[in-house]
């Protein structure tokens, strides 16, 4: 009994003993990486940035000119987020907003969705996402094989003005935009986002311009 | 380590007992990421580095774990090596991160890795660990590329679609004319398990192959059931 005990007991420091150990190894190799990783987040934010709207349309600094709102239900999102506006001389060219689907096939779809002044929308393009690999992966732009007609393409250009908000779904379920045959859930969820993501961004459209603006600290950050 | 124990650890992993084909392991990365050559060769690389590391590294520990915790400890040092992996590819090497970000993880799951953990290096040095460590994800890699191959051919009429992600600036073949529908059932995954069942058929008709001309030059003898 008491050898059996000093035994476990023995095993149970080891055991301990390693865990410590590898989590300290896991610690040091986190605290080495997490400002590289950060900085290349954010280059890949202003990447993705790029994409939606080209750094031609406007002439502000956009990364500083946001406001913040809410936790907002109707983009997804259960965090507060940033709206960026992007002007040109002064004028609003258009809005920058985080949409996530929460109805990913596998799991939360995070979005980028540029809405020009206009009401309609400018680009939009998959920022993170769990979708099966070679198959409902083709709402990422980069993954989808149809590279002269990219999917997530479709939406640039569409506005509230010629497809009404109820009309932002994919075909099968009465909507106006096309999906791919036996991944219809990625491009369900997307859709409904960006339709949503459009209305919320057409409804708020002046008050998110004008309001007051974010103070970036010094550096950025 | 001696040339035959080399060459004998890597006719091991590449096909006596390739991993995918032969102990029939970590099925479920391989059949859900072999969808295309880029995505199923890059998980297969990432499992070739990780299981290099773990062997290596339960190798050399190998004479301070005792035997009655070896699993935690084994699967302790497995899953703190894919999460360094993991940060050190987000960190340095970010543009490769962008493609096998997502199958890192996965690697954890891979019951191979635990496997040869347990078989091999927990009995062997450290050199000869991390070499059957590398011969065995290769064998995964041959398979993983393989399949992939065949998936992404019949499914979309492609090969090597998303190397540009590795690669930039090269494009996927188009091995089949533009206007081929695709074969989805080969992306699916029951396509995975039907072209992997037709690799196994092929090595096993191989093996069987190999061991009547053996066979035959003595006499006519059927050859045992593989």
């Amino acid at each position: 009994m008491n050898a059996a005990f000093a035994a476990t007991a023995r095993n149970a420091l080891i055991l301990f003993g390693f865990a410590l150990a590898f989590t300290a190894l896991m610690a040091i190799t986190w605290g080495a990486t997490r400002d590289t990783i950060r900085a290349s987040a954010e280059a890949e934010k202003m990447k993705l940035i790029d994409e939606v709207l080209p750094p031609r349309a406007y002439d502000n600094a956009l990364l500083s000119d946001w406001t913040g709102i809410g936790p907002e239900p109707a983009l997804g999102l259960d965090a507060p987020s940033r709206v960026l506006r992007a002007r040109r001389g002064g004028e609003p060219v258009a809005l920058l907003l985080e949409a996530q689907a929460n109805d990913g096939y596998g799991g939360p779809i995070r979005l980028l969705v540029a809405v020009g002044a206009d009401g309609s929308v400018l680009g939009v393009r998959v920022t993170q996402h769990r979708e099966t690999p070679g198959l409902g992966d083709y709402i990422d732009l980069h993954k989808d094989r149809n590279k002269a007609h990219p999917w997530i393409r479709r939406f640039e250009g569409r506005g509230l003005a010629q497809i009404p908000p109820e009309r932002w779904r994919v075909k099968k379920d009465g909507g106006d935009f096309d999906y791919v045959a036996g991944a219809t859930i990625s491009a369900r969820a997307v859709t409904g986002a960006v339709g949503r993501a459009l209305a919320f961004a057409s409804a708020h459209r002046d008050a998110l311009f004008s309001a007051p603006g974010g103070v970036r600290p010094a550096g950025g950050g | 380590m001696e040339r035959t124990e080399i060459f004998e650890i890597a006719r091991n992993g590449l096909w006596k007992q390739n991993p995918a084909l032969t102990q029939l392991l970590g099925l479920c990365p391989t059949l859900a990421i072999s969808t295309s050559v880029v995505n199923g060769a890059s998980l297969g690389l990432a499992t070739v580095l990780v299981m290099a590391l773990a062997s290596a590294l339960t190798a050399a520990l190998r004479n301070l774990i005792p035997y009655e915790i070896r699993i935690p400890v084994f699967i302790l040092i497995i899953a703190s090596l894919v999460t360094m992996v993991d940060l050190a590819f987000n960190a340095w090497f970010h543009s490769l991160y962008l493609v096998l970000g997502i199958f890192i993880p996965l690697i954890v799951v891979n019951c191979i890795v635990l496997a040869r953990v347990e078989v091999f290096a927990a009995k062997n040095g450290v050199l000869s660990s991390a070499w059957d460590g590398i011969t065995m994800g290769a064998g995964l890699v041959v398979v993983l590329a393989l399949l992939g191959g065949l998936r992404e051919l019949l499914g979309a009429g492609t090969l090597f679609g998303g190397i540009d992600m590795v690669f930039e600036g090269a494009r996927p073949l188009h091995v089949l004319p533009e206007a081929y529908p695709g074969f989805l059932v080969a992306i699916l995954p029951p396509g995975a398990f039907l072209l992997l069942g037709f690799l196994i058929a092929g090595r096993n008709w191989l093996e069987e192959r190999a061991a009547r001309r053996a066979r035959g030059a003595a006499h006519e003898a059927r050859p045992a059931a593989a």
